[in-house]
C-alpha cells in the first residue's frame, strides 16, 4: 500500500516531488520501500546518507566493524565523534540527522550462511557495499534465493564498478564473474587503497539504481556494468549476459542453498603449503652478519610504493606484490629470500608461490609493523 | 610466417590490477584478427601476463573478462572471436572493495 505524506514529509521532499516522475506517489513509494545496506564502509557510507535523504521509509544496515581514523579518509558517514563506535551505530546516528522521519535498523553482526536469510528477506532491494568476496558472492545468492534485486558496487584505487543483479530474468553476479580472481589480484582497500572520492562516484550510482528500482523509472542497470575509472575519467558501459550456464540462476544451477566461502581462491585445489618463517628478531641478526659478509640473503618488500615511502627495513628491495612475478626471475637463485610486507599476510602469499621456484623463501612473522614494535620502535607505523 | 603485419591495430584496455605486469600502461596495443591473436601479442609483449589472463591449457582464466567493444567474448566465440577495424578490447578483473 502506498503510504499518504505529511505536511512535514511533503516540504522535505519538495524538491523530489517537483520532478514529475517522482511526485506524491513516488515519494510515497520511497516511502513505503525498505532497503538494506551490506557494508557501512566506503561504498556505504554515501549510499546511506542519500537512501536517509531520499526518504526510503526503512532502511537497513548492516557491518560488524567499529568506526577507525582509518576509515575517516572516505568513510564519510562517519566521524571523529563516533571514532570505536559500531559503524551501523555511528551511521544510525548520522542518518537521523539527516532525516528523522525514516527508521533506520543497525545490524552489528558479520553477514554468514546461518543469518543472511533472516537478514535479508524483509527488504525490497538490497545494496551490496561490502569488501570482500565472499560477501558479495553470499549476498547474490542470497537475492538470487529470496528474489530481490541486488544493486552492486565495488572500487580499487580510482576505478569503480556497478551493476544491477537479479532483477527478474536479468543475469546475477555469478553469471558477470564466475569465480572471484587470486589474491595478488584481488587486493583489499587496505592492501591496494582507494580513492575516497571515487567511492562518492560509485556509491551515487548504487543509490540512484536502488531509488529508480523502487520508483519503477528508467532503465536500470540490469545486464549492464557501468565501468568508471577517475583517472581518465572515462565511463564505458559493458553487456553483462544472462550466463546459461550459470552454476546459480542458469537452468542447470548446482548451486541450491547458501555457502560460506572462507576463501574464494581460483585454484580451489590442494591445501596450501606452509610457508616457513623468520622472527623479527633473528632478521635482525641475521641483517647484521650481512653487513660483516657473514651471511647472504634477499630482503624484499612486497608493498606498494607509498607504503615503503612510509617505513621500509633498512637493507631490503621493493619488490611490489604486482610485479613479483616480471621481477622474480631476476632473483639469485641459490640465496634465501625474505619477504615480508605490512603484516605478514601478502607476503605470505608471496612466499607460497616464490618457493615453487626457489629452494628457502621466509615470511617475516608481523611484517614492519612486527618490526617497528620489536627491533627498531623509532619507526613509525601506519 | 611473420604475421605481426596481419591484423588491425587493436586497442587492449588492461584492470588497474594487472597494469603492473605491463610496466604501468593502462591500454597496451597490438595488432591482431582475432582475441587469441590479441591475447598472444600482448603476452609476447609482457609475458607477465600470461599466466594471469591463461591456463596452462590456453584457456582464459575464469575470473578475467574479455570484451569486445561491449561484448563479453564468453558469449560470442571466445579467443576465436574475430576483430573488426576499430574495435577495442577490454580486459576486466573483478574487484571487492568497498
Amino acid at each position: 500500500m502506498v503510504s499518504t505524506l505529511s505536511p512535514d514529509e511533503l516540504q522535505r521532499y519538495s524538491r523530489h516531488i517537483s520532478i514529475d516522475s517522482v511526485g506524491v506517489e513516488g515519494q510515497s513509494r520511497l516511502k513505503s520501500a525498505r532497503v538494506l545496506v551490506v557494508g557501512a564502509g566506503g561504498l556505504g557510507s554515501p549510499t546511506l546518507m542519500y537512501l536517509a535523504a531520499a526518504g526510503v521509509g526503512v532502511v537497513g544496515v548492516i557491518d560488524d566493524d567499529v568506526v577507525e581514523r582509518s576509515n575517516l579518509q572516505r568513510q564519510v558517514i562517519h566521524g571523529e565523534s563516533t571514532l570505536g563506535v559500531p559503524k551501523v551505530d555511528s551511521a544510525h546516528r548520522r542518518m537521523t540527522d539527516i532525516n528523522p522521519l525514516i527508521e533506520v535498523r543497525p545490524v552489528t553482526e558479520r553477514l554468514t550462511a546461518a543469518n543472511c536469510f533472516d537478514i535479508l528477506r524483509d527488504y525490497d532491494v538490497v545494496i551490496d557495499g561490502s569488501d570482500n568476496f565472499p560477501t558479495r558472492y553470499l549476498v547474490n545468492d542470497a537475492c538470487h534465493f529470496l528474489g530481490i534485486p541486488c544493486v552492486w558496487g565495488s572500487v580499487f584505487q580510482f576505478t569503480g564498478q556497478a551493476s544491477v543483479f537479479n532483477v527478474e530474468g536479468g543475469p546475477c553476479y555469478r553469471c558477470l564473474y564466475p569465480q572471484a580472481p587470486p589474491p595478488e589480484l584481488a587486493p583489499s582497500c587496505a592492501e591496494g587503497g582507494v580513492f575516497g572520492a571515487l567511492c562518492a562516484s560509485v556509491a551515487a550510482v548504487q543509490a540512484t539504481e536502488a531509488i529508480k528500482l523502487i520508483l519503477s523509472h528508467g532503465r536500470p542497470l540490469v545486464g549492464r556494468l557501468w565501468l568508471y575509472d577517475g583517472t581518465e575519467v572515462e565511463t564505458q558501459v559493458l553487456k553483462v549476459n544472462k550466463d546459461p550456464l550459470c552454476p546459480l540462476c542458469g537452468p542447470e544451477a548446482t548451486i541450491t542453498d547458501l555457502t560460506d566461502l572462507s576463501y574464494v581462491c581460483a585454484s580451489p585445489a590442494a591445501a596450501p603449503p606452509p610457508v616457513a618463517t623468520i622472527s623479527p628478531e633473528t632478521l635482525a641478526d641475521r641483517l647484521e652478519r650481512r653487513g660483516r659478509a657473514e651471511d647472504d640473503f634477499l630482503l624484499v618488500d612486497v608493498r606498494e610504493q607509498f607504503e615503503w615511502d612510509i617505513v621500509r627495513i633498512e637493507g631490503a628491495r621493493l619488490v611490489p606484490q604486482g610485479q613479483m612475478a616480471a621481477q622474480a626471475a631476476a632473483f639469485p637463485p641459490d640465496r634465501d629470500i625474505i619477504v615480508y610486507c605490512k603484516s605478514g599476510g601478502r607476503s605470505e602469499k608471496v612466499a607460497r608461490v616464490l618457493s615453487t621456484d626457489f629452494p628457502r623463501v621466509l615470511n617475516l612473522d608481523g611484517g614492519v609493523l612486527a618490526w617497528a614494535a620489536r627491533v627498531d620502535p623509532s619507526l613509525p607505523v601506519y | 610466417m611473420d604475421t605481426t603485419s596481419i591484423g588491425h591495430d587493436v586497442p587492449v584496455g588492461l584492470p588497474l590490477v594487472m597494469q603492473p605486469a605491463a610496466g604501468g600502461s593502462s591500454t597496451v596495443q597490438v595488432r591482431a584478427r582475432t582475441v587469441g591473436e590479441a591475447v598472444d601479442a600482448l603476452i609476447a609483449q609482457y609475458p607477465g601476463l600470461g599466466s594471469l589472463l591463461l591456463t596452462p591449457e590456453h584457456d582464459v582464466r575464469r575470473f578475467v573478462n574479455i570484451y569486445v567493444d561491449a561484448e563479453d567474448v564468453r558469449f560470442l566465440k571466445g579467443l576465436d572471436t574475430i576483430i573488426a577495424a576499430g574495435q577495442r578490447i577490454t580486459l576486466l578483473s573483478a574487484v571487492a572493495g568497498g
